[in-house]
């Protein structure tokens, strides 16, 4: 059984974000990246699923700032091949094409099973397993949160909004977006990381040609405050009094 | 027929005892005399599966296997307590306790919100996930302003190494402000590494992550080597533990004193500025890590009675004998945790005994205990008025700068 896990590095959320002069991104200048939570969850999955029934798991990044050491993580984690696809992105990826050049990847040396984040905040369409998934017209099934393997099908578990819960059995090859995995994210203490970064092999891929973007931003900006919020000063009768007034002139009352 | 010699695989029990007696003063761990008083000296050593004498007994027994399969190690909050009660003289609270949880830890069997502490250390430097370029953001609005090393450029006599939650927990924030002012008040050339500051680790270490203490250290020597400076000061117990007692066995050797040690060496300039009397019944918390753990006891109550006005009583638990405020040793990061295991909470312990001391306000030296404090004096009853103050706020406040 061979999976492929596919993570993105997305931007993290704890720096402030700062918006390019041209108004159309995220200014690279500013960003710290951190790998996926959700993808972590696809990691956590695929190496539950080797502990269960042997598989070879694969995991591909983008030579971005923290990607070694995201996929030295994984591989101390019991991840056994690690790609980082290297290139000319420095203005970054969107989804679409990112999706076109591992959907490449993937049908040089096809995975029986490919799991990712089932979304991600890094892009527009986050969702990289779905696109994917189109690219190599394989079946996919996303927010699942649980899967067992046979030998060329997948039992499934998903949830859909207002706590409904499916199985749903997958023919192999396919692609899911994990929502979470089957157990908590496990800790590696960092000496094991450490272990990993002198004992692994990092296999560095080029990519000849960056396709262009499919989508343009026109406009990228900090949300902005409307004028619309009023704070009810004095003793609670007055506020009282206030609202019943503030309710008349809308004509709720 | 020559019969070949059969070898067996040390056993994991004998492989950890054995690591254990390599530990300085490790040998002591062949003379415990099964006593228990480590497990009573313990604050949770009634819920613990197994305490310290009784992990020891395990290992004699060759079940050590079965110590690691539980979880209440986790309880332990690297107090001290048990390694001052002990009259074998055993390394229980850095050698057993803490080799023990960094088996835990290399097992995976670690509290989710204790992951979450380390895994932000790793990644930012601080356990709460804060930006690290946000380190020196306290100091803003302190005049004259806090010198940034990386922004100064130029020696200073007195480096202070700030620490986590003196940088980033907002209550804590007040007691940096308040030190700053105490220096300034004093004159002294001071500067803080503000982002290049990564936490001391030493909290961290005492929760099993050996490896991420040593490469936060490493960071940190990194950023000491590029400026020059006399000596280091910290407000932060677990900080001056670190850099005084670990860093050096790194090859990171700097002189290094607590700020009540640094303060108290300036008593007669730091009198002659404590104008403004403050009437009110004082009694003093000693952190585990400055008193139990580096004898340090006289110098906070020296500074709290030069501080006119103050009456300063003890409680009933003090110096050697003072109680844990819950937490070291990853309690800190382990509040749900413990709840969830004893419905207790030592903070409260505490907070009872200062107020049967009668003390208006409770003092400390430590940046783990104004909100572990405040928190619990919120819980406990006659407890409300309770005023919880680092030494640091008091001092500025009796300068009134």
């Amino acid at each position: 059984m061979k999976i492929v896990v596919p993570v993105k590095l997305v931007p993290d959320l704890v720096e402030e974000l700062v918006i390019n002069d041209q108004g159309t991104g995220l200014d690279p200048m500013w960003l710290r990246y951190k790998l996926n939570e959700l993808d972590e969850h696809a990691i956590e999955q695929a190496v539950l699923l080797k502990e269960r029934a042997g598989a070879h798991v694969t995991v591909i990044a983008l030579d971005i700032d923290g990607a070694d050491d995201a996929l030295f993580t994984a591989s101390a984690k019991g991840v056994d091949q690690l790609v980082k696809l290297c290139g000319d992105f420095e203005q970054g990826l969107n989804n679409h094409a990112l999706a076109g050049l591992i959907a490449k990847l993937l049908r040089q040396a096809p995975a029986d099973l490919v799991l990712t984040g089932v979304q991600a905040h890094n892009d527009l369409d986050g969702a990289l397993g779905a696109l994917l998934a189109g690219f190599l017209k394989l079946p996919y099934v996303g927010y699942v949160s649980g899967v067992s393997l046979s030998n060329d099908s997948a039992l499934v578990r998903k949830e859909y909004p207002g706590g409904l819960m499916a199985e749903i059995e997958v023919s192999l090859p396919a692609v899911l977006g994990i929502q979470a995995a089957e157990r908590p994210l496990s800790y590696i203490a960092f000496s094991r990381i450490r272990q990993a970064m002198k004992t692994a092999t990092l296999k560095e891929q080029f990519l000849p040609q960056v396709p262009p973007a499919v989508q343009v931003v026109g406009r990228m900006y900090k949300s902005e405050s409307g004028a619309r919020a009023m704070m009810l000063q004095g003793d609670v009768d007055t506020v009282a009094a206030r609202l019943v007034e503030i309710f008349r002139e809308a004509g709720v009352l | 027929m020559t019969m070949a010699p059969v070898t067996q695989r040390p056993s994991f029990n004998d492989v950890f005892y054995a690591s254990l007696q390599k530990l300085p003063e490790g040998e002591n761990f062949l003379a415990c005399l099964q006593c228990g008083t480590c497990s009573g000296a313990c604050p949770f050593g009634y819920l613990m599966d197994f305490p310290p004498s009784k992990m020891i007994a395990s290992l004699r027994a060759g079940f050590f296997d079965r110590v690691i399969k539980t979880d209440l190690v986790w309880m332990c909050v690297s107090c001290y307590a048990c390694t001052r009660a002990c009259p074998a003289k055993i390394p229980l609270t850095q050698g057993l306790m803490t080799r023990a949880k960094e088996e835990l830890l290399l097992a995976g069997n670690v509290p989710t919100e204790l992951q979450d502490a380390l895994e932000n250390s790793q990644r930012y430097g601080n356990p709460m996930g804060e930006s690290p370029r946000r380190r020196a953001a306290w100091s803003r609005g302190v005049e004259p302003p806090v010198k940034i090393m990386s922004q100064a450029r130029q020696p200073v006599d007195v480096l202070w190494f700030v620490g986590d939650y003196a940088s980033f927990h907002p209550r804590v924030e007040q007691v940096s402000q308040a030190f700053a002012r105490v220096l300034n008040a004093l004159g002294v050339n001071y500067g803080v590494l503000g982002p290049e500051e990564n936490s001391d680790g030493d909290s961290q270490r005492l929760a099993g992550e050996r490896g991420l203490f040593e490469m936060l250290a490493e960071k940190n020597a990194q950023a000491f080597a590029r400026y020059s400076f006399g000596e280091i000061i910290t407000t932060d117990p677990h900080a001056f533990n670190a850099l005084k007692n670990e860093y050096p066995a790194l090859g990171i050797n700097y002189p290094v004193r607590h700020y009540t040690q640094f303060l108290a060496d300036h008593m007669a300039q730091l009198k002659s500025l404590l104008r403004r009397s403050m009437k009110a019944r004082v009694t003093y918390h000693d952190p585990c890590y400055l008193g139990r753990a580096n004898g340090v006891f006289d110098e906070p109550r020296r500074l709290l009675k030069a501080i006119p006005g103050i009456e300063l009583v003890e409680m009933s638990h003090s110096q050697e004998t003072s109680l844990c405020c819950g937490g070291g040793g990853g309690g800190m990061w382990l509040d749900g945790y413990t709840w969830e295991k004893a419905h207790v909470r030592l903070s409260e312990w505490r907070v009872r005994e200062a107020v049967a001391a009668g003390a208006e306000i409770l003092a400390i030296a430590c940046p783990y205990e104004a909100p572990r404090f405040e928190d619990a004096a919120k819980m406990v009853e006659k407890a409300s008025r309770l005023i919880v103050r680092d030494i640091a706020e008091l001092l500025a406040e009796s300068i009134g700068e």
